[in-house]
């Protein structure tokens, strides 16, 4: 308490472009954690503007950041955070449920389309302990697809996984981009970042580089 | 945000811990469980003192001579000059108020009727008595003025002495003897069971008061002329019985001729008044033993909200998770408050089937008067889920306010 002021972030000013694929790096308090906080709306910025899909985050109530995370941000987590003996589907369906602003006619079916798109259709029933890291991670990504996002947040995706299963779940990454979602990844991985079309650089809160991936 | 879906969450998240929602839910089960039975018990008790006042008339009240006092030495009660027909005649003219009004002289003696005997009680009443001490007439008549005024020979039976005379046969018409005396039966007497005193009632001959004074009763009755022994009588029901007690006892102290001063040489009775003091203690009882019922519930609550912060704490991921995805801060209070009330109404339901087995048994076991009130099955469940909106609230509005980014990186 007291004492002096950090600033997570400082002096970033930076634009992302619908359907990028980026990848964040930095060490450990570089603030690349801060900026997924605020993108994720998970957290405000103490000053400055951030503009995402034209709403401006930054003097929004906790109700409408809520309703944003829901409809616009897809989350994935290292740890995936799926809750324990629920099935797959019922995972999926969760954001569902927080939906306010559209009428589900069919959660069940579209929980089935986005496990399908990450290749789990035969897992719909398993509960998540039953599946492999992998798996689950892919239970992650559906449930993260399921309210149609603008953006992909993922923390460290494959930092929990063999580097097999990591490189899968890149792909699918790969391909989600090309549907022309916009795919934003914190990782240490340099080969994780290597996938992403950018790569920007965090060091003491500041952006220090900012590089095309070419692939 | 569908609100059973929020129940359906509850559940699931209940059944994941089976278990433990079981033993948490304990608490509210003991707690509603003896609410139930307490409730039960005292209200059965309640209803068995209102229907012994029922039976005895809510509005009767009854005149005896007092115990005489000579010399600081009690002799008895009804020692004291007995009643007479006049008291009861001015009496009538003086009080609107008075409904019905009769004498009544007890005796005892043998009754013979063919082989059998037997002794009972014989009182001697007026035609009123019947209407006074809420007797029913089943089969037959009641006295008429004429037989009361002129020593009729005529009787009314109670189901025991019909029992033990008649061997099932019809007692109507039949010639019995009381004291020697022949009688006809004229009627009887629908039975009205034991007395909160335990006695059967129905182990009774009425015959007319004039008679009773003149053939059957050997007491000082001839002392006396015309004498009643006590007096029945009811009030108009509009009429407070307490004013209508302390007018009586007025205007006996004047019929009386006692001095200011001097105590009444009779009494003027409530019964209702004295069965429920009687009673008091058992109520108070029934009172300390739901406050006792209450004071569980109180810990059963204190458990559930004990077992809500640990589940809080528990699932601070689940709750991060949810948060990140758009839940709103209301929905996880929502969420964990409904997981609380869940918790409480599983357990009241159970509670309440628990409480009613529990008195019905007591019912057929120990034979205490037990009456299931419905309402208060709906206070029980209410009050269960009080407390779990009271218990849950806290450790809801702690969930609902923690930070999403601490609680994804909580392990």
């Amino acid at each position: 308490m007291g004492g002096e002021t950090i600033h997570a972030l400082r002096d970033v000013s930076l634009t992302i472009d619908k359907g990028e694929y980026v990848a964040i790096m930095g060490p450990s308090g570089s603030g690349k954690s801060t900026l997924m906080n605020l993108i994720g709306a998970l957290d405000v910025p103490t000053s400055g503007d951030l503009i995402i899909n034209g709403l401006n985050l930054s003097a929004q109530e906790a109700d409408t950041l809520a309703d944003f995370r829901n409809q616009t941000i897809g989350f994935v987590f290292q740890q995936f955070n799926l809750l324990p003996k629920t099935s797959a589907l019922e995972n999926v369906k969760l954001p569902l449920f927080y939906s306010r602003h559209k009428t589900i006619v069919d959660a069940d079916e579209l929980a089935k389309q986005c496990l399908e798109r990450v290749g789990l259709s035969d897992r719909l029933d398993h509960e998540t302990t039953q599946l492999s890291g992998g798996q689950q991670q892919r239970v992650a990504i559906a449930r993260a697809l399921v309210n149609q996002p603008s953006v992909i947040l993922a923390d460290e995706p494959t930092g929990a996984l063999d580097s097999k299963t990591s490189l899968e779940i890149l792909d699918l990454f790969r391909e989600l981009n090309d549907s022309g979602i916009t795919v934003m990844v914190v990782t240490h991985d340099q080969e994780v970042a290597d996938q992403a079309r950018r790569k920007l650089f965090f060091r003491d809160g500041e952006i220090i580089s900012d590089t095309a991936v070419r692939n | 945000m569908g609100f059973l879906k929020t129940i359906n969450i509850a559940l699931v998240a209940l059944r994941l811990n089976a278990l433990r929602s079981f033993l948490t839910m304990l608490g509210i089960i003991i707690g509603i469980a003896s609410v139930i039975v307490m409730v039960s018990v005292s209200s059965g008790s309640k209803a068995e003192i209102e229907r012994a006042i029922d039976q005895l008339g809510s509005n009767m009240l009854n005149i005896r001579p007092g115990a005489s006092m000579r010399g600081g030495r009690h002799s008895g009660s009804g020692t004291e000059t007995p009643f007479t027909e006049k008291d009861i005649k001015r009496l009538k003219e003086k009080f609107a108020f008075l409904d019905k009004i009769s004498g009544s002289i007890n005796s005892n003696g043998p009754v013979i009727y063919g082989n059998n005997n037997w002794t009972t009680g014989i009182t001697g009443i007026h035609a009123d008595y019947i209407d006074v001490r809420q007797w029913v007439i089943e089969e037959g008549r009641n006295f008429s003025d004429r037989e009361v005024r002129s020593g009729g020979k005529v009787a009314l039976l109670g189901q025991d002495v019909i029992e033990r005379l008649f061997d099932g046969a019809s007692p109507l018409g039949a010639r019995i003897r009381i004291k020697n005396v022949p009688f006809t039966v004229i009627g009887t007497l629908q039975a009205k069971g034991e007395s909160t005193w335990g006695r059967s009632q129905d182990d009774v001959i009425f015959i007319p008061i004039s008679t009773a004074r003149m053939r059957v009763s050997g007491r000082s009755s001839r002392s006396v002329p015309d004498m009643v022994g006590n007096i029945y009588l009811t009030i108009n029901p509009d009429r407070n019985i307490k004013i209508a007690e302390e007018d009586l006892t007025e205007f006996m102290r004047e019929l009386r001729k006692i001095a200011p001063g001097a105590q009444d040489d009779f009494s003027v009775r409530n019964f209702s008044e004295f069965i429920r003091a009687r009673n008091e203690t058992s109520s108070t009882l029934g009172l300390l033993l739901a406050a006792t019922a209450a004071i569980a519930l109180l810990v059963g609550g204190i458990g559930i909200m004990n077992i809500m912060l640990v589940s809080v704490t528990e699932r601070t991921r689940e709750i991060g998770l949810r948060l990140a995805i758009g839940a709103r801060r209301k929905d996880i209070l929502m969420q964990f408050l409904v997981e609380a009330v869940t918790l409480c109404l599983i357990g009241s339901f159970f509670g309440v089937a628990i409480g009613i087995g529990a008195g019905e048994i007591i019912r057929q076991t120990i034979d205490i008067p037990v009456l299931l009130n419905i309402p208060i099955i709906f206070v029980a469940i209410s009050s269960a889920t009080i407390v779990g909106i009271f218990f849950g609230f806290y450790p809801a509005k702690k969930a609902s306010r923690m930070n999403p980014i601490d609680a994804l990186r909580y392990e």
